[in-house]
């Protein structure tokens, strides 16, 4: 009994010392939920370098505007990233944005409110669809994905419905007048950074109009909130204790209430979460094309959740990263614009949506294996 | 102030018609491991949750250190420093042992509004309390998946501890490990009684809670059939009690005949 304990030591001491080197750079980063999405991304880049460098694509003009198609969907990625790792699904995203969109245009236009009464009444409504889609979920124990396909349909109808009874058609334009000297639009409406452009126009460093003005006239509103939210969601996420929450919500439900996690809070405040990046998104495109459209947003829901796989969010909860779901919607925003630049039909960007998101999720299902697997 | 640390006197716990649980009673001292033995459907969960604050007793009463309280949620019996840690340990497996450790109980600095999860603090308390059990965590950030159900199981009983148990309530530490597991875990059990805990072991596996405890109470279809000192009881004596004793005795005697049925 005792050789036999000894040689259980020995083992031990063994395979301590063999760990211990095991512990490379490599390893520490394949532990990180965002490491694919950030290698998804180089390669990227390093694709469309080689392909379509020389096309514009990668001009201060060309680089703005596939940050912006990616900061617009990596605005509802993170938090729709956020609530996967809490251990939920919101399909009603891309509903919510075309609801939000007529929650500000309708009372700014037909009802005359000031137009930064109908953002907050848009936000306010935001609120109230996630704190519903929550409660429904978290009262009812029924899985998030029924509950909230039954609100991408009511909130698309009454938004259809409820447009076509005010105004007889589906598109509200006439907002673009609106903007100039309002206290609140302009946080969703204005390009940063101007002097930096300008500066670099006259120095001609960029590329220019014929009137000898930059073609790329500062950094997109969609940009700066991208950046502040992705920020903001790793510093919840890694740095606080309601971060922590979120982690244990998704990660097992009965045993984080049993030492004493609210998930059911933590639930309903992340489902408020993706209603209100939603309303951020709304607030920036329909402030950018004048008009809200009933359509806004169809099928973002899904862009959405295949950008957080994609940086590494579990189905099942419980593990992923916004940085993660950031780098997965610049990867889809980049690919979505650069095949413009190349010879490729644009038809091929589903295809490629799709193949990337299948990767992924074999990749992730490989990464949990090994963290979750005993030594 | 009373000898013991706490007591539960007669509780009884019925579900409609069904009698879970009929005069049960069982007193603690501090450093005393009480093993509660009982074969499946003795009514150990029911008396685990009913000491844990989840079910109301609806007969006796329960006094912890003299004083008779009532336990109306499981988060009552926590803050009297009841601790129960349950067979599935409470323990996100994807989360790291610090993250796992402070779940729910994150410590926090910085301004009001801005206040951040104290990730350097609850590290050091995690490796240093781990360190303590003879776990060496080589990284406190690695996922509590990475560690054998032995670590877990010290890992639940430690994050008990260090939040403030008196009394530690183990619902089958053991069941689930291998021989070497289990002693691993059994000897920490014996380390934490030892500074001052009560213990109660709740158990099916007599030939683990005999070594470690120091009186043993067994439970028979919702009854107790007594509680013993270890020096007047022996372990085969408990275990056919554990079992209803007259149904191995009649076992034996089956088994005979088929023996001698066979050799014919």
């Amino acid at each position: 009994m005792s050789d036999k304990s000894k040689s259980i030591e020995s083992k031990k001491e063994f395979s301590k010392d063999e760990r211990l080197k095991k512990i490379s750079v490599l390893k520490v980063l394949l532990n990180r939920p965002e490491l694919g999405a950030l290698g998804g991304s180089i390669l990227v880049f390093i694709f469309f370098g080689i392909i379509a460098g020389d096309t514009g694509m990668f001009s201060a003009y060309g680089t703005l505007n596939f940050l912006d198609v990616s900061a617009n969907l990596g605005i509802i990625a993170i938090a729709a990233a956020m609530l996967m790792i809490g251990g939920e699904f919101d399909l009603s995203i891309g509903s919510m944005i075309g609801f939000a969109g007529i929650c500000i245009a309708i009372p700014a236009i037909y009802w005359g409110w000031p137009l930064w009464t109908s953002i907050i009444f848009a936000f306010a409504m935001a609120v109230l669809v996630g704190y519903f889609n929550g409660i429904l979920v978290v009262r009812t124990g029924l899985p998030s994905f029924i509950v909230t396909l039954a609100m991408l349909f009511i909130l698309r109808g009454a938004t259809l419905a409820i447009t076509r009874l005010i105004t007889g058609r589906t598109q509200v334009p006439g907002l673009r007048v609106l903007i100039e000297n309002d206290p609140i639009a302009w946080i969703f409406a204005t390009d940063s950074f101007k002097w930096l452009f300008n500066w670099l126009g006259s120095k001609e460093l960029i590329e220019l109009r014929t009137d000898g003005t930059p073609l790329a006239t500062g950094i997109p509103p969609s940009v700066i909130w991208f950046v502040a939210l992705t920020i903001f969601a790793t510093w919840v996420l890694m740095k606080t204790r309601y971060g922590n929450w979120i982690f244990a919500s998704g990660g097992d439900k009965v045993g984080a209430t049993n030492v004493g996690v609210p998930v059911g809070r933590v639930k309903i405040s992340l489902f408020i979460g993706t209603a209100v990046a939603s309303t951020i998104f709304a607030c920036i495109q329909v402030l950018d094309a004048g008009s809200a459209d009933t359509m806004r947003g169809t099928l973002k829901e899904l862009e959405a959740i295949a950008a957080a796989v994609v940086g590494g969010c579990l189905l099942t909860g419980g593990y992923g990263s916004a940085i993660g779901a950031a780098f997965g919607a610049i990867i889809f925003g980049t690919v979505s614009m650069g095949i413009f630049y190349t010879d490729v039909d644009t038809d091929w960007f589903k295809v490629f949506l799709g193949a990337m998101m299948l990767i992924a999720v074999v990749f992730n299902n490989f990464i949990r294996k090994k963290v979750t697997e005993s030594k | 102030m009373s000898e013991y640390l706490v007591q539960f006197n007669n509780i009884s716990k019925f579900f409609g018609k069904v009698i879970a649980l009929k005069d049960v009673t069982m007193k603690l001292k501090k450093g005393e491991i009480m093993c509660l033995l009982g074969d499946n459907g003795a009514g150990k969960s029911t008396l685990i949750k009913t000491l844990a604050g989840v079910h109301k007793p609806d007969e006796g009463e329960i006094i912890v250190e003299g004083e008779q309280t009532i336990f109306d949620s499981p988060k009552d019996a926590l803050d009297m420093g009841i601790a129960t840690v349950y067979q599935d340990l409470a323990l996100v497996s994807l989360m790291s042992v610090t993250r796992n450790f402070f779940m729910g109980r994150e410590p926090q600095k910085g301004i009001p509004f801005f206040k951040s999860f104290d990730i350097e603090k609850a590290n050091k308390i995690a490796a240093e309390r781990m360190g303590q059990i003879g776990i060496d965590v080589r990284d406190p950030s690695q996922a509590v998946g990475t560690m054998s159900g032995g670590e877990r199981q010290c890992l639940a009983i430690s994050r008990a501890i260090y939040f403030g148990a008196k009394v530690l309530i183990l619902d089958e530490p053991t069941s689930a490990l291998g021989v070497h597991q289990a002693s691993v875990v059994l000897k920490y059990i014996v380390k934490a009684a030892s500074q001052g805990l009560a213990v109660i072991l709740i158990t099916h596996n007599v030939h683990h809670a005999y070594p470690v405890g120091n009186s043993f109470t067994v439970l028979n279809r919702g009854k107790s059939l007594g509680t013993f000192e270890k020096k007047n009881i022996s372990r085969e004596k408990l275990l056919s009690m554990m079992a209803g004793g007259e149904e191995l005795d009649k076992l034996e005697v089956e088994l005979k005949e088929i023996d001698r049925a066979s050799k014919n």
